[in-house]
């Protein structure tokens, strides 16, 4: 059933949460680090943990997969209530710092792609 | 029209659905006929939100009463919980493999903001410790400026200056990932990870993947969710700290 899907991702969302709020605490602020991480790291577990079961069907993981697939909307919808009057009259320097600072960021990550942890580059994804 | 707009008010969320399926649906007829396939329709969905967000203030479109909806499909409790979901077609693998280069990517990615903001800060005039170090942070996300600036007691017009650099990092992120990522070779899980974890903002960092390849998200998601944790440790700890020195 999909809402077994559903359960399984709320599950590890909220544990994921969990964790992320105890290391925010652990190191004093507010707020959460690392908790859509967490919560990533137990769903790709757990799935492949389950997978041997066969109560764990094709409908099952459908209840994941539909709201995988909602990304995008809610990503659109998301950028249609930012505060894009603020990014505009901010000013000169919040404006020249969030562009120079984004531009660098794009240019690094080929420089730091090339350090690979494991040998192995077979897999094609050179 | 009162009838409308009560109905409209009391299903905002499902209304959201709605706009967001009209956005989406025009997105995909420019993109096939205007564009002949070559911007990708979630591109062109989300700068035509970013456009429409205009007609709205500090909430964007969610300002106006019939699209309050939205801010609610587009709020941070949705966005992570599909996020989550993305993780069911990665793999551990593939995180493992970028492992080293992930973790170097998040303290390059935080340090380097810093710097940058700094700099351009210090260009532009401002010499006092506090401000500079708040006008930094939030060159590494729009979150960790405001944090770092109240820990450290910098002032409320800087502090928003900071969250400003952030907010236009999470844009300038959005509109122009899908259009450099060949030439950066944002192509892989692997560069996405690292890419996740240099530029940091959540938002930026997973609409612009969205936008470019959806099979790189949950990488880049990955790494970038621990980018603002680690900037409100180091930004004002280590970083205030060294700055005081250098300039106090």
């Amino acid at each position: 059933m999909k809402i077994y899907g559903v359960a399984l991702l709320v599950f590890c969302f909220l544990i994921g949460k969990y964790l992320g709020g105890l290391l925010a605490e652990l190191i004093g602020i507010s707020g959460d680090v690392g908790g859509v991480g967490f919560a990533m790291l137990l769903l790709m577990f757990a799935n492949g943990f389950l997978k041997r079961f066969s109560w764990y069907e094709v409908q099952t993981k459908a209840g994941v997969l539909f709201w995988s697939s909602m990304y995008i909307p809610v990503i659109v919808a998301m950028a249609a209530t930012r505060n894009v009057h603020a990014a505009i009259s901010g000013g000169w320097t919040a404006l020249i710092a969030g562009v120079a600072v984004t531009l660098v960021g794009f240019m690094l990550v080929p420089l730091l792609s090339k350090i690979r942890t494991t040998k192995q580059e077979s897999d094609g994804t050179i | 029209m009162e009838l409308f707009k009560e109905l409209i008010s009391k299903n905002g969320l499902l209304f959201a659905f709605l706009l967001v399926g009209l956005i989406l649906g025009a997105s995909q007829l420019l993109s096939k006929h205007l564009f002949k396939g070559r911007i990708p329709a979630a591109a062109i969905a989300i700068i035509g939100a970013l456009i429409l967000a205009f007609f709205g203030a500090d909430k964007g479109l969610a300002n106006i009463e019939i699209f309050a909806g939205l801010a609610v499909l587009g709020g941070s409790m949705f966005r992570d919980f599909t996020v989550v979901a993305t993780a069911m077609g990665a793999e551990i693998e593939k995180i493992k493999q970028a492992g080293l280069a992930g973790i170097l990517s998040l303290f390059i990615g935080v340090s380097f903001s810093f710097v940058i903001g700094v700099i351009i800060a210090y260009a532009m005039g401002y010499t006092d410790v506090k401000d500079l170090t708040a006008i930094g942070a939030g060159a590494c996300t729009y979150i960790v400026g405001p944090i770092t600036g109240t820990a450290i007691g910098a002032s409320s017009d800087v502090i928003a200056l900071g969250i400003t650099a952030g907010v236009v990092k999470t844009i300038v992120t959005t509109l122009l990932t899908p259009l450099v990522a060949k030439q950066i070779k944002l192509t892989t899980p692997h560069a996405a990870m690292v890419f996740g974890g240099l530029i940091g903002t959540t938002s930026g960092v997973t609409a612009g993947l969205a936008a470019t390849d959806k099979e790189l998200v949950p990488y880049g998601a990955f790494t970038a969710t621990f980018y603002t944790g680690l900037g409100c440790l180091l930004c004002p700890s280590i970083f205030y700290y060294l700055l005081m020195q250098l300039l106090g």
